[in-house]
């Protein structure tokens, strides 16, 4: 199975990803697209270390060559879960405030 | 000794400090003993400067004091030259300028004490600055003093500067003087370009070297600062106005010191000038013409210091004229004669104004002999000097100007002879006219006639004494061998006087009959001065046609100067600021900003707030971005 | 076809599939529901590609801790409705196109990678296993744990911050 099929893939998932964050106006609906388009990017690197990890295998059967990028998916998914958090505690407190979570309401920047 | 020079100037900078910045707290009393005695202390200092050099007869030489600039390929020293010509003036200045200080305390009496103090904070600052300009071991240093006393002078004739004449007349002279002063800054400029150095000890052996239209270009741009500072041809109109300060102004600064920067600069750069022969012609025909101009001008005035300024005018012209024809010495033997018995006149015309209650018309005076007697005798003394009757002061460096023109051109002889001539048929013009005949003035005016106070009066008595015996440290060698004083002490800074290839070689004889046949037509001028005015009774001077009229008027110079020069500038600023300024630029910037204001008023809606049209144009960026990479290949 | 591609298609079209639902599905609950889809696919695909552990860690943190704080915040709102107001059609339009038109110039980026690399299926090396990550982990990459660790705790600091009562101050 080629590279160019994870490839393809990844930029499929992300791009619905982009067409959700601009269609939506539910704040909660776009942070889910968000995360998919997080896990397009993660499984790309996943598929990246697999690659070169085969290429470097052939040389040397004890390689651990793709362990970084594994490494990266995981700080990546560190990093979304402290990023939920916060972004649903802003939410929740900005559904507190104007009961409802519809981004067009957020029109502060322009004032 | 050389330990002390810096004292010399810092003395009256000193004094201008604390009577600058006190002069709503100090009394009268220690102004003038702050302001008269920094400078008397300055002058034991240089006269014992003086001493010094006399008895060893080597000069101190340069004194460095600290780094001035200081960059790459440029090394300005902020340092002081002490030699025979620095020294002579340092003499000059600060011996006249205490007389005068005295003078003053005693003239300005009548102003309240912040002024008074005001007064002689100004004087201190401009002995400080001209000391600095005489002192200077380099060009750049000289400039600051040039610049010092070209601000004093403008202080000073402003110094009533309620009166809107006179602060007319003060930006007058500070304009002409900036005109002059660009001249001299690009001098600098190009010695710096061309040797590196302005250092005169480090400059006068490299010029010899250079090439000669540099040098001459060089020295012409001198001599347009010189022009500006020392009132010759085309520059000298703002010397007449300068007469709106203060009479001891006139004196000190107008008469004695200030005026003969240019000399000095000149006298200082002699090495210069002596290799560029065009430059020296172009100072000799300038200044013999200004000195004939002012002559002729001075013939038809009424105003007792417009006078006493077109003789310093025409002076000044001679003493050019000696420099032009390479007579350096003389030129600075003129200098000092001329400080003496001008500042004398000066003085005594301050006095003569005193008395009159500051009446300057010399048709409404006469008979004073009687009743200012010291007055009187000081200023028919003085008279006499100027004029060049022997053995007065003004006869002997006249004389030594006039042999050497002879020599160089007889032209300029009788150009020289005619404005002698002049000069003192006008100066026993206003002395007739002052002190002979009948009072001519109100009667109210002849009751409070007095002469002035000591104060006054000792500084005429001292200017008189050294008016009359002041010539005979250079009494040509013709009358009396080896005695020219003056001409040895200068000669380790000034190259004596040879003509290679003069003219006319005089014979001793000769020159002695050309020396008597002046003095008895200059007698008969001054008997035919007093024929016609000694006795006048009233004044009418028929100055309504013909060539008096053109002279009374001083030949339309200031009217041409108007129209030529200020009604055009004046036109041209008007148009640049109603057309130009008004219109266009402001119409530009104001277009402008009209422009940006309406644009980002447009650009404002593009502004929604909402997150997600902006994540729609981050994202259609990207997509033009990927195009432009995958698509136009730069 | 082996049974790796089939699995691989399978996957592929599950995932592509779910994300579409995500995104136009009208109940907010449906869309969290398929995106747990999602999540699970995409392990699938970190297991085909011999990276069980972070297979593991996506289904735990992501499908089951995250998804639950979202289907939590869903309900806490009380927006199980299917009443959210829709943007205009022509906004939706170029949104559509623009996500489009942004995939076709990835791709046509990304056409001309090599293809040569074609063993990514070979069920080989063992990266992949926690002894191996939790040995590289904890040397090479101890100070970048470490910090996560503090970005925690200030993620845990704000969410309390921003979820208490008085912010009136921020948004009035």
């Amino acid at each position: 199975m080629p590279i160019n099929y994870y490839i393809l893939l990844s930029v499929a998932l992300f791009s619905i990803g982009i067409v959700g964050v601009l269609t939506r106006r539910n704040a909660i609906i776009i942070f889910m697209c968000i995360e998919i388009m997080l896990n397009a990017v993660n499984l790309l690197l996943v598929a990246f270390s697999k690659m070169h990890h085969l290429r470097a295998l052939v040389a040397d059967r004890a390689t651990t060559v793709g362990t970084d990028a594994q490494l990266f998916v995981f700080f990546i998914m560190v990093v979304a879960a402290a990023e939920v958090t916060v972004g649903l505690a802003i939410i929740v407190m900005l559904y507190r405030n104007i009961h409802s979570v519809d981004i067009n309401f957020l029109n502060r920047l322009k004032h | 000794m050389s330990k002390f020079v810096f004292l010399i100037p810092l003395l009256p900078l000193i004094g201008f400090l604390i009577n600058g910045l006190g002069r709503n707290l100090l009394s009268r009393t220690a102004v003038v003993a702050i302001g008269c005695g920094t400078l008397i202390l300055s002058f034991i200092l240089s006269a014992i400067l003086f001493k010094e050099i006399l008895s060893t007869g080597i000069a101190t030489g340069v004194i460095t004091y600290f780094d001035f600039i200081n960059t790459a390929g440029l090394d300005i020293k902020f340092a002081f030259q002490v030699d025979q010509l620095s020294v002579l003036f340092l003499l000059i200045i600060t011996g006249i300028g205490s007389l005068i200080h005295i003078y003053s305390a005693a003239y300005m009496h009548d102003e309240t004490v912040p002024h008074y103090a005001r007064y002689f904070a100004y004087l201190n600052l401009f002995v400080f600055s001209m000391l600095l300009l005489v002192l200077g071991a380099n060009f750049v240093v000289m400039f600051i003093g040039w610049e010092g006393v070209g601000l004093c002078s403008y202080l000073l004739i402003g110094f009533w500067f309620k009166n809107a004449d006179y602060n007319n007349a003060a930006k007058k002279a500070f304009v002409m003087n900036r005109i002059g002063d660009l001249g001299f800054l690009l001098a600098i400029f190009w010695m710096l370009s061309q040797f590196g150095t302005v250092a005169y000890l480090d400059l006068f052996p490299k010029v010899a070297s250079a090439p000669a239209p540099v040098l001459t270009g060089i020295t012409m741009l001198l001599f347009i600062g010189a022009m500006g500072k020392s009132a010759q041809i085309p520059l000298y109109t703002w010397l007449p106005d300068a007469m709106a300060g203060p009479t001891p102004v006139s004196a000190l600064i107008h008469a004695a010191t200030m005026v003969t920067a240019g000399i000095y600069m000149i006298a200082r750069s002699n090495v210069l000038y002596s290799l560029a022969p065009i430059s020296q012609n172009v100072v000799a025909i300038i200044g013999i013409s200004t000195a004939l101009l002012a002559a002729t001008i001075a013939l038809k005035q009424n105003d007792i210091k417009k006078i006493l300024a077109y003789s310093t005018v025409s002076q000044l012209g001679l003493m050019f004229l000696a420099l032009g024809v390479g007579a350096y010495g003389a030129g600075v033997f003129h200098v000092m004669t001329h400080a003496f018995f001008k500042a004398l006149l000066f003085l005594g015309a301050g006095s003569v104004i005193h008395a009159m209650h500051h009446e300057q018309d010399i048709t409404k005076m006469g008979g004073l002999k009687k009743l200012l007697p010291i007055t009187h005798i000081t200023f028919l003394i003085g008279c006499l000097a100027i004029s060049g009757i022997p053995p007065f002061a003004g006869f002997f460096s006249k004389d030594e100007i006039l042999i050497a023109a002879l020599e160089k051109n007889p032209i300029y002889y009788m150009l020289g002879v005619l404005t002698s001539l002049m000069t003192a048929f006008y100066m026993f013009r206003l002395y007739f006219l002052t002190f002979a005949g009948e009072f001519r003035g109100t009667a109210k005016q002849r009751d409070h006639l007095h002469e002035s106070p000591a104060a006054m009066t000792w500084p005429l008595r001292i200017l008189a004494l050294f008016s009359v015996v002041g010539g005979f440290v250079g009494i040509p060698a013709v009358l009396l061998k080896d005695s020219n004083w003056l001409a040895t002490y200068l000669s380790p800074v000034i190259a004596a006087h040879e003509n290679e290839h003069p003219f006319i070689h005089l014979s001793h004889g000769m020159e002695l009959a050309l020396m008597v046949i002046l003095v008895v037509v200059i007698a008969g001028v001054i008997y035919a001065a007093m024929k016609r005015y000694a006795q006048a009774t009233v004044v009418v001077e028929s100055n309504d046609k013909g060539i008096s009229k053109f002279l009374a008027n001083k030949w339309y110079v200031d009217e041409l100067y108007n129209s030529i020069i200020v009604k055009p500038i004046n036109f041209t600023s008007s148009f640049l600021s109603r057309i130009v300024d008004n219109k266009i630029i402001d119409g530009l910037v104001n277009g402008i900003g009209r422009a940006l204001q309406y644009s980002s008023r447009q650009l404002r809606l593009l502004q929604s707030g909402q997150v997600g049209s902006y994540v729609l144009i981050m994202v259609i960026s990207i997509i033009i971005f990927f195009i432009f990479q995958l698509f136009w290949k730069f | 076809m082996s049974i790796l591609e089939i699995l691989f298609w399978f996957l592929t079209a599950l995932a592509l599939f779910g994300a579409l639902m995500v995104v136009f599905s009208k109940n907010p609950v449906h869309s969290v529901l398929w995106l747990i889809s999602v999540f699970f696919s995409i392990s699938g695909h970190y297991i085909l590609l011999n990276a069980q552990f972070l297979a593991i860690v996506n289904m735990i943190v992501y499908a089951g801790a995250i998804m639950v704080l979202f289907l939590f915040v869903i309900m806490l709102m009380n927006m199980n409705t299917e009443s959210e107001p829709q943007k205009s059609k022509w906004l939706r339009i170029a949104a559509s196109l623009s996500g489009g038109s942004l995939m076709l110039v990835l791709v046509a980026a990304l056409k001309d990678t090599s293809g040569k690399v074609t063993g990514v299926f070979k069920v080989e090396g063992n990266i992949g296993l926690i002894k191996n990550l939790g040995q590289v982990l904890f040397t090479d990459y101890v100070l970048p744990f470490e910090i996560s660790s503090v970005l925690f705790l200030s993620a845990m600091v704000g969410a309390v911050l921003l979820g208490k009562k008085e912010t009136n101050s921020i948004i009035s």
